[in-house]
């Protein structure tokens, strides 16, 4: 028996959409957190994405299983997050141009091999239903959650932890902040800045198979509206803590729910303003923060648009 | 001053980097079964290899020029803009909204006050990004990034609502400027003057930046800003007029667009021609005059992406990857530079 | 899943229908011809993948069909969007190519098709809009299915299922065809429970599957148990609805696969007078410059029916169907209400089914609906 929540139904529909659509934002921005930590910033992130969602489906769908799939695509980002670094690593290349070549690289090259994986059904991912107590259907779809969300707030909270506590993380850290007291304690800047762009990578892949094998749960092109890019600005928004990166990614989940939403309850315009709000927030949120004398705080002082 | 000795090192550092890319993209094409050679063969028809190819090469490469200067400028002074997208879009706006007020103008004026809108919306725009990185520290790639998403959010509002002439029943769309006030090709091709808007743009840019001292100065702030600060250059200034003039270019791209190619704003002025800007001024080595070259190379790409599909039937992202590739080879090899010691200038 | 066995399934369908030897009959002066058949490329030009389990596809199966016609060589361009590009498009594969026949496939490009049209005189274009009128060039054709006729069956499905007595439509972008279309499945869905409402709702895209998806999401919070949508790939909603539980109707193609338990039944095309334009072309043979029909001109079809619909209610449905063939049954007559109240058509008039005029100029929804056009009158 479906019972008509009105107004209810828009709040529960925000709170659903924040959970569905925060996991590839959550991914994308903990896998760029670590990567801007360690003094790099990836934009390719975007292209990751994308090849991660394809490659995905395109195993789910080959060998039945979706969780090789999700392997798979955490495979493919830390490859093109490999390719970053290699080519960072050469002396004098910019980081952002190079983001934005494998943008170009990362979403040519799904698309391209991703065309024979429109049409075909590929397998699932499970999800857990958390709302199982509740007697409405809304609520128990709302709180439908997918083991990688459940995934993603662990690696978090983890995250977090291991930037502060361990020395893993203090490695990362240090070369992010200042390269030449990290060559001088004797690490490989170049090494420590590969690894975590190839892991960045390897979770911003995750995120997009969550895009192909859970929700919208379809291989195609139209996928990912600038969710990669818009992490860039999310991980900003979130000052570089892994923990807040989720709190925003259900923050800019929810917006992206809004529009849709408020749409099936009657008011139909304005649907567009709704869709620039994460970005107006963020920018807002910049201007707000950013000042011409000190480095943003949180910021890595080695990243090259913090300077 | 670029002696022969640095020219010939830009030449050959991107030569290589050309025939990696082709060697790579080579390598795709072969993975689907086809002859490379075949495919270099119809990337150079369909670019080069008629008139009506070398028609569609130039239009496409219109924009670019434009929207290249965006990010070639304020490069110059040491900012990474990405903007070019969304300068071009409020360009296109103000666009519309000039020709639809000055309806009744005589075409010459309203066409150079349609000019000037698009000019002063984009050169705004990318301005207050400019304005935010100097006066708040706003990091300017992330600031015109996000920039770009909020300008086509208000253009998409604006086009399906405010400013939407409903008479177009096959896609939203804004209100159409008058067909007098249309920008038309040149005479015997048809290419639109918005080519010579982009070749004069190039030119002018060039002049500027490298033959004034305002030019020099950007130079300065560019190669070190602690420099320029002790030479007491007022960097403030540089910053928001290379950020705004960059912005305009991009503006002026929006303008041809609306008055050269569709008639009135939609969603169809964010294809990316911002983004493909930004690749071909890093091509360019942030070069005013390069930037006009590799523009056309890049709109050959993209005439001949539709004979590459029709003929082998490779994907419409296989330019895509071309381009890709291209950057990355580009950014690869410009870690070469200074390293051949054939190129070096005498101690 | 791969392209011939859809087209072995269209195929069956026409032959199997009652109209099918209409259409065998009609195909066959055509074969007469075939000694006078000279060769032929054929050009397609997609909005979006071939590939999409949506409308483009529903062309592609199309065309491989006219790639099999004797003489013709097919050429196709996908992902061109409907702008200026696709001028471009058209004239290098007429110049590059040597097209004779190009078939644009998607509605924006109609513009840009006249342009051209009177340029290339013996080109032939074939638009799958119904915009053609007296003035424009012969060498156009303008063609497409009365799609709101499937819908009004689909909604005879969906009012019978129902259990909330809420529907919804998701719609793609705000033009005639997707108004008459909801209108249809409405109107349907309300002459089985006259107090039936239904949610319509506009993505603004024909393709944005995280926004189809999340309107799809909260529809069903809001309490609709029965969902069609009207985006270039109907995928993404129907899988998202089966996942929830309720019922659904396709698009364009055959979508039973995709909802095994909720799927009802769905609105699709034969595009298969396409080739019969080409022969004419390719025979120097008369053709019609706009082709519009429904059931009775076979032009539309209707997907095979879910395990969802009851042997009664399919019973019913086909009879409908047969009256829509029979043209018996109009799907607008008076007396005929909008959503806001205004007063469509009075008692005892009718609109003729294949009236194009009148549906061309539709821009409103009828009662019951939910949701605004976004147009102003």
């Amino acid at each position: 028996m479906v019972t008509d929540l009105g107004g209810w139904g828009v709040l529960i529909a925000v709170v659903g959409g924040a959970i569905r659509v925060s996991t590839p934002y959550l991914y994308v921005s903990l896998g760029e957190t670590l990567t801007e930590k360690s003094g790099r910033v990836n934009l390719g992130l975007e292209g990751t994405l994308v090849m991660g969602a394809m490659s995905a489906y395109a195993v789910a769908y080959l060998t039945g299983s979706p969780w090789l799939g999700v392997l798979v695509a955490g495979c493919a980002g830390a490859g093109l997050g490999l390719l970053h670094a290699a080519v960072c690593n050469l002396p004098r290349v910019n980081d952002v141009a190079v983001g934005i070549a494998l943008f170009l690289l990362g979403t040519g090259l799904a698309f391209s091999l991703g065309k024979p994986f429109i049409q075909p059904v590929a397998p699932r991912l499970p999800s857990v239903a958390l709302g199982a107590w509740s007697a409405y259907p809304q609520i128990r779809a709302a709180l439908e959650i997918n083991a990688l969300f459940v995934a993603g707030v662990v690696l978090a909270a983890l995250m977090r932890w291991a930037l502060a506590h361990t020395r893993w993380g203090l490695i990362v850290r240090t070369v992010g902040d200042n390269e030449d007291a990290a060559r001088a304690l004797g690490r490989s800047v170049d090494l420590v800045r590969t690894l975590s762009t190839a892991v960045g990578g390897f979770l911003a892949g995750l995120g997009g198979s969550f895009l192909s094998l859970y929700y919208p749960g379809t291989w195609n092109e139209a996928l990912s509206s600038g969710q990669g890019l818009m992490a860039i600005a999310l991980v900003i928004f979130a000052r570089w803590n892994p923990v807040r990166c989720f709190w925003v990614s259900l923050l800019f989940g929810g917006a992206t729910a809004l529009g849709p939403a408020l749409q099936s309850v009657g008011f139909t315009s304005n649907y567009y303003l709704y869709g620039a709000a994460p970005y107006v927030l963020t920018l807002v949120l910049l201007v707000w923060s950013s000042s011409p004398t000190r480095v943003l705080a949180g910021a890595p002082s080695e990243l090259s648009i913090s300077r | 001053m670029a002696s022969w000795k640095s020219w010939a090192e830009t030449a050959t550092i991107s030569a290589a980097a050309l025939l990696a890319t082709l060697a790579l993209f080579g390598g795709f094409v072969a993975l689907r079964g086809l002859r490379p050679l075949d495919v270099y063969a119809a990337l150079f028809t369909g670019a080069f290899g008629s008139w009506f190819a070398i028609e569609e090469t130039l239009t496409q490469s219109a924009p670019l020029m434009l929207t290249a200067l965006c990010t070639a400028l304020p490069a110059r002074a040491g900012l990474l803009v990405i903007g070019g997208e969304g300068a071009l879009v409020v360009g296109g706006l103000a666009t519309v909204l000039a020709g639809v007020l000055l309806v009744d103008a005589p075409a010459p004026l309203a066409v150079i006050a349609m000019g000037a809108a698009g000019a002063l919306a984009g050169g705004a725009w990318i301005g207050a990004a400019g304005a935010l990185r100097h006066r708040r520290g706003v990091n300017e790639t992330i600031s015109t990034l996000l920039l770009n998403y909020i300008a086509i959010a208000v253009m998409n509002h604006l086009v399906t609502g405010p400013i939407r002439d409903y008479a177009q029943v096959l896609k939203p769309a804004s209100w159409s400027i008058a067909e007098g006030f249309r920008i038309g090709d040149i005479p015997g091709t048809g290419i639109h003057w918005g080519l010579a808007v982009g070749v004069a743009a190039a030119l002018l840019a060039y002049g500027l930046m490298r033959h004034t001292t305002f030019g020099f100065a950007v130079d300065i702030l560019g190669g070190n800003v602690r420099a320029a600060r002790m030479a007491g250059l007022p960097i403030g200034r540089m910053i928001l007029t290379t950020c705004f003039m960059g912005g305009a270019a991009a503006g002026l791209a929006g303008t041809i667009e609306v008055a050269a190619v569709h008639g009135f704003a939609s969603s169809s002025l964010a294809v990316g021609y911002g983004y493909t800007g930004i690749l071909a001024a890093f091509l360019a080595r942030q070069h005013p005059l390069a930037v006009a070259v590799v523009a056309i190379l890049l709109g050959g790409i993209s005439a001949s992406g539709g004979l590459l599909q029709r003929r082998f039937g490779l994907p419409d992202a296989a330019t895509l990857v071309l381009r890709g590739l291209l950057f990355v080879a580009v950014l690869a090899a410009s870690t070469l530079y200074g390293r051949g010691r054939v190129f070096r200038r005498a101690a | 899943m791969n392209e011939s066995s859809l087209t072995r399934r269209q195929v069956l369908r026409a032959s199997g229908g009652l109209t099918g030897a209409a259409a065998l009959s009609a195909l066959l002066p055509g074969l007469e011809a075939r000694a006078a058949a000279k060769p032929m490329t054929v050009g397609f030009i997609y909005v979006g993948p071939k590939n999409d389990y949506g409308w483009n596809q529903a062309h592609a199966v199309a065309a491989r069909k006219i790639a099999q016609l004797e003489g013709v060589k097919l050429i196709e361009q996908e992902n061109v969007p409907e702008t200026i590009e696709v001028e471009k498009v058209m004239e290098g594969m007429i110049r590059q190519d040597g097209a004779g026949v190009i078939f644009p496939t998607s509605f924006g490009y109609w513009p840009h098709i006249l342009k051209l049209a009177r340029k290339y005189p013996d080109v032939l274009f074939v638009h799958i809009g119904a915009l053609w009128k007296e003035g424009d060039p012969k060498n156009t054709i303008g063609y497409r299915g009365y799609m709101e006729e499937p819908h009004y069956l689909c909604g005879v499905a969906a009012g019978h299922a129902s259990k909330t007595g809420k529907i919804g439509f998701i719609g793609s972008k705000p033009v005639y065809f997707i108004f008459n279309n909801a209108n249809g499945f409405i109107l349907g869905a309300r002459s089985v429970n006259p107090s039936l409402t239904c949610h319509v709702v506009l993505t603004g895209d024909w393709n944005n599957p995280v926004r189809e998806a999340e309107v799809t999401q909260s529809l069903i919070d809001q309490g609709v148990d029965v969902i069609v949508a009207n985006v270039d790939s109907a995928k993404v909603v129907i899988e998202n609805a089966e996942r929830r539980g309720i019922m659904s109707c396709g698009y364009h193609t055959d979508l039973s696969e995709l909802a095994p338990k909720g799927f009802l039944t769905g609105a699709e095309w034969n595009w298969a007078a396409g080739a019969q334009f080409v022969k004419a072309w390719q025979t120097g043979g008369p053709y019609p410059n706009l082709l519009r029909g429904g059931f009775r001109l076979d032009m539309v079809a209707l997907s095979p029916f879910g395990r969802a619909v009851p042997e009664t209610v399919r019973a019913t449905i086909l009879k409908s169907r047969q009256a829509f063939t029979d043209d018996s049954l109009k799907l607008y007559r008076g007396p005929l209400k909008d959503n806001e109240g205004n007063v469509v058509l009075t008692a005892g008039q009718v609109i003729a089914n294949d009236d194009n005029k009148f549906k061309l100029a539709v821009n409103f929804l009828v009662e019951g609906a939910i949701g605004k056009t976004g147009l102003k009158k």
